[in-house]
């Protein structure tokens, strides 16, 4: 097994192996999301914190239902309701959910770094669900084992990302993930947010190409993710929507510069007719609904790693274990893991 | 009478680097002559009783003057008070340092300067020559009073903390202070330029995914201030300078005659956006600039260009930097490391000692239009400091109330040993 993760702050410090590592203790997740009872008792009587700092719907629900899958409680703390609002600092915040000893914090925040920074004061590991514009790895995890469960590898595969670059959190995970299995990368996207520095971030054995005319960007990839684009980043001085449409909206004609059958990925939450047209995003190239379920296996896998404290057989162990209320299934016995 | 005996004199002043024993009269320079040539007797020149200094092994210089710092009082005592950051600035060898007027209330009034120079009376250890608001408030709308500050004793004014917010203003503040012969200090920021965001646009801010700002952000208000002291033939002075164009912006007016200088901090010169990884105390404004930047400020510290190094000491009480790197207040504690930081260049082989000394003492008294001098006289303002002791900054040790610096645990090759203000040996360092 590659070194333990402690935390799950980001994806570019991490090795290939312990990328490899997280996606295929995913594998079994993935099959178990088509149980009839979606019910583990792997983690039972552990705890996940949700501190999410700034809006999030997908991914919170994401992890609460891994979680719950996996037989956990969660806490949660939505901004909103948060004392964050009187003034508390992210800090104390931080400290108060884990005086109610959590075994983990799951944190999304709108500042970048802001997850390394709690990790930093808190015993407990610390699972990025995003941190402003600097990473999301669970993103990016899920992304992967997506593209490697349709191509079958990620080695040396050429992506195109499409769109805000600059403010993209999804991006430079991707970057840095599929960056160590030697991919290619076109970035993609007006050229106020794609700033010439992410050429520097090429990583070792693959290339970091920028433009800014979209047919180009797609000639010959393999896989393309496109971003969201953020309304709330539009501002002034903003770039009409009209013309982001009219220059990067990913058509069926432009997809066609892509290799025949190239993936389609979005992060979500997406909108039609903006950043992407309707007939790509529901077309038989698309990976969002694969990228959707893939997010609850990988979170599945992460909380398992990081609260399991399990190796390889725990892990095996955990998958096949008693679970709540029912006898244990039977593994591999050509009979389906029911689990209760 | 205090005889200081066996140092290694340096006064950029006259170019002076010889072995002299000094003798301080109350709060004056009586008496220079080589070791030995004054008896070694205990007997001064009058035949009073001497105390004795030992400066072997060491460098004395002229008292150094700190053009940038924030004391934090009147109003912001949980950070830092005049006694406290005066303390500091002593252990760093400073005998003089000017805060900046962005106190509560802002020092934009004869009653707040004289307030300030009464609580120094009381608790400096140093001197403090107080800079002024340029405008009310420092809020960039109408000039402050300040030729009444004037009177009452500051030294300059700046609207620090930002820039002097208009061209329109910057004008007609230039335009008063060339009458009363104040130089203007500006914090140069084009404030339309993504001002205010969290450190310098580059590799780093893209790959930290923080928002950054361009050098352009400093360069094109250094031009524009330029533009409009040549306009008024005022005196001004760029605070802490940190990139590359800025830099020659300032060469090349000076090169033209004009009365503009430029002062460098030593975390702009020892730093540079690579290190910026989150630590909220690696945050200040302007940011820690790239590499080139870095090479080009040590350039000109060397040539002449840079006037002086300043700290701008910038304490923040610790819970107020314990927060999201994009949330945190600008700013880095800095009396306690300047020299040691200076000295780091020294010992590199990129700055002279003579040089270097200049920086912290002929330097900014010249941009203050001010002498700064060891000679019979003179002010009993002296620093004395080893090139050699070798000593480890500890934040949890500073006298200043704050701890807000990122050269916590760096080991250092030389620091102040003594410092004399007045006549006053205000603070002195274990050997």
């Amino acid at each position: 097994m590659p070194e333990r993760l402690r935390h799950l702050l980001s994806i570019e410090p991490l090795t290939a192996a312990q990328i490899n590592f997280v996606l295929d203790e995913a594998k079994p997740f993935q099959e178990f999301q088509r149980y009839p009872l979606k019910k583990l008792a792997t983690l039972r009587g552990k705890s996940v914190a949700l501190a999410f700092f700034e809006a999030s719907t997908r991914t919170r629900i994401s992890f609460a239902t891994a979680a719950a899958r996996l037989g956990a409680d969660t806490i949660n703390l939505q901004a909103e309701s948060s004392s964050l609002k009187k003034g508390e600092s992210l800090l104390d915040t931080a400290r108060t959910l884990d005086a109610m000893k959590p075994d983990c914090i799951v944190m999304r925040h709108g500042s970048s770094g802001a997850c390394q920074f709690v990790a930093q004061h808190l015993d407990i590991p610390v699972i990025n669900a995003g941190d402003g514009s600097h990473e999301h790895p669970t993103q990016a995890l899920l992304d992967a084992l997506t593209l490697r469960d349709r191509l079958g590898t990620l080695d040396k595969l050429r992506i195109t990302i499409l769109g805000d670059i600059l403010h993209s959190r999804v991006a430079r995970s991707n970057l840095h993930l599929l960056g160590k299995f030697g991919c290619c990368f076109t970035l993609c996207g007006p050229a106020m947010w794609l700033p010439r520095e992410f050429e520097t971030m090429a990583p070792l054995g693959g290339a970091v190409r920028l433009t800014s005319r979209v047919d180009e960007a797609l000639d010959g990839a393999d896989a393309v993710i496109v971003l969201r684009v953020q309304e709330e980043r539009m501002h002034e001085p903003a770039l009409p929507l009209n013309e982001y449409i009219l220059l990067y909206q990913l058509t069926p004609e432009r997809l066609r510069r892509a290799k025949p059958g190239a993936l389609v990925l979005h992060p979500g939450p997406m909108i039609r007719g903006l950043e992407i047209d309707p007939a790509v995003a529901d077309g038989p190239q698309s990976c969002v609904l694969d990228q959707v379920t893939n997010g609850l296996a990988v979170r599945m896998a992460l909380l398992f790693i990081l609260l399991g404290g399990g190796s390889e057989s725990d892990f095996l162990r955990g998958l096949s274990a008693k679970t709540e209320g029912g006898p244990a299934p039977v593994p591999g016995k050509g009979s389906k893991h029911v689990a209760d | 009478m205090l005889r200081i005996r066996n140092g290694r004199v340096i006064d950029p002043s006259s170019g002076t680097d010889a072995p002299r024993d000094i003798w301080l009269d109350g709060d004056r320079i009586v008496r220079l002559a080589p070791p030995g040539g004054g008896g070694e007797s205990d007997r001064a020149p009058g035949g009073t009783r001497e105390e004795t200094l030992d400066a072997g092994g060491l460098i004395v210089a002229p008292g150094f003057i700190d053009l940038h710092c924030h004391l934090r009082e009147p109003g912001i005592e949980n950070s830092e008070t005049i006694e406290t950051g005066t303390r500091a600035a002593a252990r760093g060898g400073f005998t003089a340092v000017c805060p900046m007027p962005n106190t509560r209330p802002v020092n934009d009034s004869a009653s707040v300067t004289r307030g300030i120079l009464e609580r120094a009376a009381a608790s400096a250890s140093t001197r403090v020559w107080p800079i002024g608001a340029a405008s009310a408030g420092s809020r960039g709308e109408s000039l402050a009073e300040i030729a009444a500050m004037q009177q009452a004793g500051i030294v300059a004014v700046s609207d620090d903390g930002k820039p002097i917010a208009t061209a329109r203003l910057l004008r007609q503040v230039m335009d008063y202070c060339r009458s009363l012969d104040l130089p203007v200090i500006d914090h140069c920021e084009d404030a339309s330029l993504f001002a205010g965001n969290s450190m310098r646009e580059g590799r780093q801010s893209v790959r930290l995914g923080v928002a950054g700002m361009p050098a352009a952000t400093e360069s094109i208000a250094v031009a524009r201030d330029i533009q409009i002291a040549e306009l008024t033939g005022c005196r001004f002075h760029v605070a802490h300078l940190s990139a590359r164009a800025s830099l020659e912006a300032v060469r090349a007016a000076k090169k033209r005659g004009l009365r503009v200088s430029c002062e460098v901090t030593p975390h702009h010169f020892t730093l540079t956006d690579e290190d910026v990884a989150y630590d909220t105390h690696y945050k200040m404004n302007p940011p820690l600039g790239s590499a080139e930047d870095r090479a080009a400020l040590v350039e000109g510290l060397a040539d002449g260009t840079v006037d002086a190094i300043a700290t701008d000491h910038a304490p923040h009480e610790p819970a107020s930097k314990e927060v999201e790197f994009d949330r945190a207040p600008f700013g880095i504690t800095g009396f306690e490391t300047a020299l040691a930081l200076a000295l780091e260049l020294v010992h590199a082989g990129k700055l002279p000692l003579m040089r270097m000394v200049e920086l912290f003492t002929t330097g900014p008294a010249r941009v203050l239009g001010r002498e700064r001098r060891i000679a019979e006289g003179q002010p009993a303002d002296l620093t004395l400091f080893s090139t050699d002791h070798a000593w480890t900054f500890r934040a949890a040790d500073s006298a200043s109330k704050s701890r807000n610096t990122p050269f916590d645990g760096r080991a250092f090759r030389g620091a102040p040993m003594a410092t004399i203000v007045a006549g006053r040996v205000v603070f002195r360092r274990d050997a």
